[in-house]
């Protein structure tokens, strides 16, 4: 097949992995609003999820709002913050904030919420108070279900990461874009390609960092069909 | 040195005359964008429903049934719609191929979640008693597994009604229209009115579904969804 | 434990659903705009600025007057995407450019005056089933703009006075700017202009590059001449000494069986009235008045007897 042969010669070609439009340069551009968007919004939703988690106060609310994130439209707020700020990469940042912190939240308030009651009374009974039971029980134990969250929410913010393309930024999705408006096929599925790929390493990264960080008491637990299970459940 | 027109627009999110002169447009999006996330969640269903139960006929398959699935959402939706223009162009295919794909995705993993949740004790009883495998499947398995696989709905109508507003970079958009309109015009109105209407939309449906959920599964009532 | 009858229902809703879809793309309520029903609708399509849509209200208006069916698809894209659309049918008139047709099915052209641009496009034309009705004096060519402070402070007045400045300066505009001939490579070939500090893919005659022409983000924008945003912003519009661009007379480009003589007639009725003056008007009242570009064309052909 043709294509398939021009997408490969776009792809090992020499001069797409240097210069300011280079494979490289790209991927980084997108890495960075991607990566930026990830700590805000774990800076934002995690303190919130799990305040929510530990007191049970607005339990409805986090547990529904990732279903009703995933119904925030993320090219209307990037077009609805361009059009009242401009240029740049505030309205960039902005919608991907709105759409990473959803499942971060609800994944947060999940974990802290459903360390076993059990647990939660023999850590009370040992002495500890609300903050101590808080730091050295509740959040380690809540830890599979928060990484789960982040792991969602980077995935996700990776792969709309392609709309910052739209408002004129860098990124992966500029191959898109820029090769549907230069007509050159190859540039798009390259493009495409290589956004599929970042979405995955990134998936398959954290899933790492997420086997890392669980305390090794819970590791042995079948963590992640627990983790599935428990956000299935409230979802 | 100002930014041209749009402090002015800051002050003015929303201009109520336009929405007035626009309604019929406004509908029409709705309109169109309720029959894209409609025929998307129908394909999507349809084809979902075979691939789950071979995977679990043949649990073998289920590895490269969810690998496949689960590359292909790895694609953002931009890419994968762009990617479909040089073989459909602008009609609706396009769109609807995409939208399938996704909703695709994410209906195999919950019906066979389910259907791989039904405890097998029941399965083995509804054997015993003679149950045809047909009848073990409608009869048994899919009505046990039909909290999960709604669950499976609701999320996929959430995530379709916002993709439907993805194809209004390919000539359609439904909703997503407005935010087009209003990026063309430096006009903060329709983007407002888009992103509220498809919110309330994606609302509306989930709601729909929950009490479709309810009804559905009476004994199922007590926690789950 | 219920029955649930999944299949018939099912499998009878969808395939009502898919005939519906799938039969034609024109005249189920699946498109966005003015419905008709049966009959042969003409479908105007047009790309994604704000000129293109005035010019498109105005084909419908005067089509729907000499009681023509009419449907609108606007907004579509850039015309890389929408002029596919017209050879497919998806869309059957589209307001365009002859210079900018022409480079877009001849990359090589290099006509410029207006006769040379239709003569060379019109076999282009034909070859896809499409015809190019009567020009408009009106020209919306495609043009280089610099803030106020930048012509200043670099002594910019023509394109040419680009030359040895531009490793300085960053220009923005539409992607297909970097490909087009008459784009930075024509800069390139017939200015000598060395290349540019940086270019940034934005959109043609758009709020991005608007927008980041204003806030300094880019120091040269590539504009259409005919644009509110350049008189409201002050912008400097650099005189073209040298010819590079083709002209870009306004004309309306329509599938061939589909542009029946009532068509062309209508047609060609209101474009000899269009004039590069009024059309500047015009995307007045839509980019900075913010006036809806429907009314705009309408209130126009009112005033023009037209309508």
């Amino acid at each position: 097949m043709n294509i398939v042969n021009e997408v490969i010669a776009w792809l090992t070609d020499p001069a797409q992995w240097s210069g300011p439009d280079g494979i490289p340069v790209r991927t980084l551009q997108h890495l960075w609003y991607s990566l930026l968007a990830a700590a805000i919004a774990g800076a934002i939703a995690l303190p919130i999820g799990v305040y929510i988690g530990h007191t049970g106060r607005g339990a409805l609310f986090a547990v529904n709002l990732t279903n009703l994130g995933r119904a925030i439209p993320s090219l209307g707020i990037i077009i609805l913050m361009f059009t009242l700020v401009g240029f740049g990469i505030v309205p960039v940042l902005v919608a991907l904030v709105a759409l990473a912190v959803p499942p971060i939240v609800t994944n947060s308030y999940i974990g802290v919420r459903s360390v076993d009651r059990d647990v939660r009374e023999a850590a009370e009974g040992m002495g500890m108070r609300g903050r101590q039971v808080l730091w050295q029980v509740e959040l380690p134990m809540a830890t599979p279900l928060i990484m789960a969250g982040i792991r969602t929410s980077a995935v996700q913010v990776v792969a709309t990461a392609t709309l910052a393309a739209f408002v004129g930024l860098g990124g992966l999705g500029r191959y898109l874009i820029d090769g549907l408006a230069q007509r050159d096929l190859p540039q798009v599925v390259g493009g495409a390609i290589l956004v599929a790929v970042l979405s995955l390493l990134t998936e398959l990264a954290l899933g790492r960092v997420q086997a890392l960080v669980v305390p090794r008491g819970l590791a042995g637990q079948g963590a992640d069909a627990a983790v599935r299970a428990k956000v299935a459940k409230a979802a | 040195m100002t930014d041209g027109p749009a402090p002015v627009l800051a002050a003015e999110l929303i201009r109520w005359s336009w929405v007035g002169d626009h309604l019929d447009d406004i509908r029409g999006y709705l309109v169109q964008h309720v029959e894209l996330t409609g025929l998307a969640l129908l394909f999507g269903l349809l084809l979902a429903f075979p691939l789950a139960l071979a995977a679990v006929r043949w649990p073998r398959m289920y590895g490269p049934i969810l690998g496949f699935t689960g590359v292909l959402f790895t694609i953002p939706s931009l890419a994968l719609f762009i990617l479909l223009i040089p073989f459909t162009g602008l009609q609706i295919q396009t769109a609807l191929i995409g939208l399938t794909i996704y909703t695709l995705l994410i209906l195999v993993r919950n019906m066979v979640e389910g259907l791989r949740g039904v405890d097998p004790d029941v399965r083995e009883a509804a054997q015993a008693m003679g149950y045809t495998r047909a009848r073990q499947l409608f009869q048994v398995e899919l009505p046990l597994a039909l909290p999960v696989i709604i669950a499976g709905v609701r999320i996929a109508t959430v995530t379709t009604i916002g993709l439907v507003t993805v194809t209004a970079l390919i000539g359609w958009g439904g909703l997503g229209r407005l935010f087009l309109d209003g990026f063309t015009l430096n006009f903060t109105t329709p983007i407002v009115v888009g992103i509220v209407l498809s919110a309330l939309l994606a609302f509306a449906a989930d709601l729909l579904l929950v009490g479709l959920q309810h009804r559905l599964t009476p004994w199922a009532r007590s926690g789950g969804g | 434990m219920r029955r649930i009858r999944l299949g018939g229902v099912a499998v009878a809703a969808c395939l009502a659903l898919l005939l519906a879809a799938c039969g034609g793309g024109g005249d189920n309520a699946l498109e966005g705009g003015s419905q008709e029903n049966g009959g042969s609708t003409v479908t105007v399509g047009s790309t994604n600025f704000s000129e293109q849509l005035i010019l498109a209200e105005m084909y419908a208006a005067v089509l729907k007057k000499a009681g023509v069916k009419v449907d609108t698809r606007l907004n579509l894209g850039n015309r890389e995407v929408v002029f596919p659309a017209l050879e497919k049918g998806d869309i059957d008139l589209l307001p365009e450019y002859n210079g900018s047709v022409l480079s877009f099915l001849d990359p090589k052209a290099t006509q410029t005056t207006s006769e040379e641009v239709n003569t060379a496009l019109a076999p282009l034309l034909d070859a896809k089933g499409l015809v190019a009705l009567d020009h408009s004096p009106a020209e919306d060519k495609d043009g280089w703009a610099v803030t106020k402070e930048t012509a200043d402070k670099y002594g910019l007045a023509k394109v040419s006075d680009l030359k040895g400045k531009a490793s300085q300066l960053v220009v923005g505009g539409p992607p297909e700017l970097k490909t087009r001939p008459a784009g930075l490579p024509g800069l390139k070939k017939v200015y000598g202009i060395e290349d540019f500090k940086e270019f940034k893919a934005l959109d043609a005659g758009g709020p991005l590059t608007t927008s980041a022409l204003n806030k300094g983000d880019i120091d040269v924008g590539r504009v259409f001449t005919t644009q509110g945003a350049i008189a409201d912003n002050g912008w400097v519009l650099l005189e073209e000494d040298k010819p590079l661009e083709p002209a870009q007379n306004i004309v309306p480009i329509g599938r061939k069986d589909a542009m029946t003589d009532q068509i062309k007639q209508a047609l060609n009725a209101i474009s000899s009235k269009i004039t590069t003056e009024e059309l500047t008007k015009l995307n007045k009242l839509v980019d900075i008045d913010k006036q809806d570009p429907e009314k705009v064309a309408n209130d126009w052909l009112t005033q023009q007897g037209l309508l």
